[in-house]
């Protein structure tokens, strides 16, 4: 009798498409009108400059060194022959041409260390002694002298070489000096606290190129007469410096992010002040702020470019060595800005990437606990 | 203090934090003394003058653009002037730039459109990750070497000339008329602050809640539109036009200074772009959901609920980059704007007093850099979360 009350429902139907190809396209091209006119008005931006930009990067390009043909173009097509032409020029600065296989080695050298950094099965105290023993290598290539090599004076590198060595070296060197810093700032010493405070303020409020020129010009007059010191060592003091004070603040964020307790539970244990900071807050303090530094590292390769403008032959300073004088080649700058871009884009990247892949391991690692 | 007898042990907290500071204090004072020392001794060795006194010095130098006239007789002071006054103007430009740019792409990173979200996330990707002075370098050699000469100027829009000389833009030419618009635009804005008043207090009488943003905005505009028919209307404004050598008349930039706001504008968008875009992700999902579970409409919540949340965390960051491009404009001394830093190099060159010329410098943006960051801390105290 009741049976009619207990009649099934019928099943509403399954919703249509709400997966595969053709959901994504309505999920995310046209799923009302203002998604479809933006759609519209996108695609029709990228029909009308896309085939512009591969017909002159790609079809009318020409990529031999042949002069005639490239200014025969009249910027209609790219012309990558300056790239053909230049590249030793580019890439290694005014290094003695026949002595070129130094600086590519130590630079393959450099990035093989680097990348051996970034690998986690390779974390261990030999990785130390390692970059140590690639950082003389390194020297001992650029510079000559000993083991048969020409001595090559630094005012002759350049190039990607010396793009390498100013980020490195700055970016090692500032980072123990931002540690200090940070702590220093975070000081219960008043006079330390402000010799610290003093430092990161007055270096974050002027630009870089103030403290290369005062590298440049001013240091000169710092040493007692007699001493001088090579311009590439004084940029390097300069950048390094500038570096620290931005990479203190990155790490003050993190100390200040440790609770309390931590200290606490560290003094309780009878543990000093050195080895609690050693041992117990900087070792979570940095882990948290992992994604900063690497920003941090990233601009200050970013920054290496600006010693072009105190005349050292940076990568970005070699490719005005390699074009700015020369007449045949000077209107193909652009070609030889996107190469040395695309160079520049390929390491900050690959930075970037690499963070976030840190980022992500550290996290399960905690989430392990 | 704990104890009346002070314990001056090694085993005392506060003696060895006394001796470590007086060895920090001391260190650096040795350090300074030193480089003083050497300075000094130095700048006598070889017949360097120190002081600031070549300032009132004719300068001897041409600028390519300045706010206010200057030539090669006035006094270095006043082209260090002018030098902030080109600095300050690529610095404001690119500001206000940036921040429409910059808010656009974030807001684009978070389109529910494919091509819209990974256009803008290919921006940030490329232009973040490129040094600023090369992309200064490149948009200066593009704008020269590209464009057309100044007699083929380029003419995209009616009154817009586009050439390797810079841009020409037509500009209003000036009549008493815009004199009474500006009062009546000022009117208005009092109109529309008491409106505002009104509104609130309507609001907190009767709790109907009137609309704030649109009306208020009605007012000023009528406000301005009175008192730009009342001055008469004047609608003039001066076109450039293009000769057969030049273009003349209207407003014009100079390629240094469309290269220098360009080049800062692309790249410190695509930094602005990500802090907008994570300030917009910070505000949980459930606080819209809450403020339509009261009630309010979308463009109340955004307003009251979303938006000063948002705001907390895109301020610091985002003054930050305001800092960032300030202070990157000095690269414009690479592609021959005359901004501060480039005045400073140049006097530096020609009367070779280094200490004082990056003094200036280091002055001027320390100045600028404290001043932001005191307004900023002014403003996130106001803006801070008010715990009870």
């Amino acid at each position: 009798m009741d049976t009619a009350l207990h009649a099934p429902v019928i099943a509403r139907p399954p919703p249509d498409h709400t997966a595969g190809p053709l959901a994504w396209l309505r999920a995310n091209l046209f799923a009302d009108w203002k998604n479809t006119l933006a759609t519209l008005v996108v695609a029709a931006i990228i029909a009308r400059l896309l085939p512009d930009i591969v017909d002159w990067a790609l079809v009318h390009a020409i990529a031999r060194p042949d002069n005639a043909a490239c200014r025969a173009l009249e910027h209609s097509g790219a012309c990558w022959g300056v790239i053909a032409e230049k590249y030793r020029l580019i890439l290694f600065g005014r290094y003695p041409y026949d002595a070129q296989w130094r600086p590519l080695v130590a630079t393959l050298l450099m990035v093989a260390m680097l990348v051996a950094s970034c690998t986690r099965a390779l974390w261990s105290r030999w990785l130390v002694t390692a970059w140590i023993a690639v950082l003389a290598l390194f020297f001992a290539l650029m510079r000559g002298g000993i083991a048969g090599l020409a001595p090559v004076e630094t005012a002759r590198w350049g190039g990607v070489p010396l793009t390498m060595l100013l980020s490195t070296l700055s970016i090692a060197a500032a980072f123990p000096i931002a540690i200090l810093v940070a702590l220093g700032r975070r000081s219960h010493l008043p006079a330390i606290r402000t010799l610290c405070i003093v430092y990161v303020e007055l270096i974050r409020g002027v630009p870089l190129i103030s403290v290369l020129f005062m590298a440049s010009f001013m240091f000169p007059l710092f040493m007692p007469p007699g001493i001088t010191v090579d311009v590439l060592v004084r940029v390097l003091v300069g950048i390094t410096l500038f570096a620290a004070a931005y990479l203190a603040e990155v790490v003050r964020g993190g100390l200040q992010a440790i609770p309390k307790g931590q200290h606490e539970a560290a003094a309780a244990m009878g543990l000093s002040y050195w080895q609690t900071q050693r041992k117990i807050i900087l070792p979570q303090a940095l882990r948290m702020v992992v994604p900063s530094i690497m920003n941090s590292f990233i601009s200050t390769f970013k920054d290496t470019s600006l010693v072009t403008i105190v005349s050292l032959y940076d990568l970005t300073g070699s490719l005005a060595l390699a074009l700015g004088g020369d007449a045949d080649w000077r209107q193909f700058y652009l070609e030889g800005y996107l190469f040395i871009a695309a160079i520049y884009w390929t390491f900050c990247f690959a930075m970037s990437r690499y963070s976030q892949w840190v980022e992500h391991h550290l996290n399960i690692g905690h989430s392990h606990r | 203090m704990h104890s009346k007898k002070r314990d001056w042990s090694w085993r005392s907290r506060a003696t060895r934090g006394l001796i470590y500071q007086a060895v920090a204090v001391a260190a650096i004072a040795a350090v300074v003394w030193f480089l003083a020392h050497n300075t000094l001794e130095n700048m006598r060795v070889r017949g360097i003058q120190s002081g600031f006194g070549f300032f009132t010095q004719p300068a001897g130098f041409d600028i390519g653009e300045s706010a206010f006239a200057f030539d090669s007789s006035d006094p270095y002071w006043k082209a260090f002037l002018v030098g902030l006054s080109n600095t300050l103007r690529a610095a404001v430009v690119g500001v206000v730039l940036t921040t429409i740019l910059g808010t656009l792409i974030g807001i684009g990173r978070l389109s529910r459109n494919f091509l819209v979200r990974s256009l803008c996330t290919g921006y940030v990707e490329l232009f973040r990750n490129i040094p600023v002075l090369l992309q200064l370098l490149m948009w200066y050699f593009v704008l020269n070497e590209w464009l057309p000469p100044v007699s083929e100027a380029l003419h995209p829009l009616p009154g817009i000339f586009l050439s390797k000389s810079g841009m020409s833009f037509p500009v209003p030419e000036w009549e008493q008329g815009h004199l009474v618009t500006l009062a009546g635009l000022v009117v208005g804005l009092a109109g529309a602050w008491f409106y505002r008043r009104r509104a609130g207090a309507a609001f907190e009488r009767t709790g109907d809640a009137r609309p704030m943003v649109w009306p208020a905005l009605a007012i000023a505009a009528i406000g301005a539109l009175l008192g730009w028919l009342v001055g008469g209307a004047p609608t003039a404004l001066e076109f450039p036009v293009r000769n057969d050598l030049n273009v003349s008349g209207g407003g014009a930039v100079t390629p240094e200074f469309l290269a220098v706001t360009i080049g800062l504008t692309v790249y410190t968008a695509s930094f602005v772009a990500e802090i907008v875009r994570s300030g917009i992700q910070s505000v949980p999902w459930g606080q819209t959901e809450a403020a339509g579970a009261l009630g309010l409409s979308r463009g109340q919540a955004l307003k009251l609920v979303l938006l000063p949340q948002a705001l907390r965390v895109i301020i610091p960051p985002l003054t930050n980059q305001y800092l960032n491009l300030t202070k990157n404009s000095s690269l414009a001394v690479a592609v021959g704007y005359p901004d501060l830093v480039s005045i400073s190099n140049t006097t530096l060159n020609q009367t070779g007093r280094a200490v004082e010329c990056i003094a200036v410098i280091m002055a001027v943006y320390l100045t600028l850099s404290l001043v932001t960051a005191g307004l900023m801390n002014w403003y996130n105290a106001r803006s801070a979360i008010r715990e009870r």
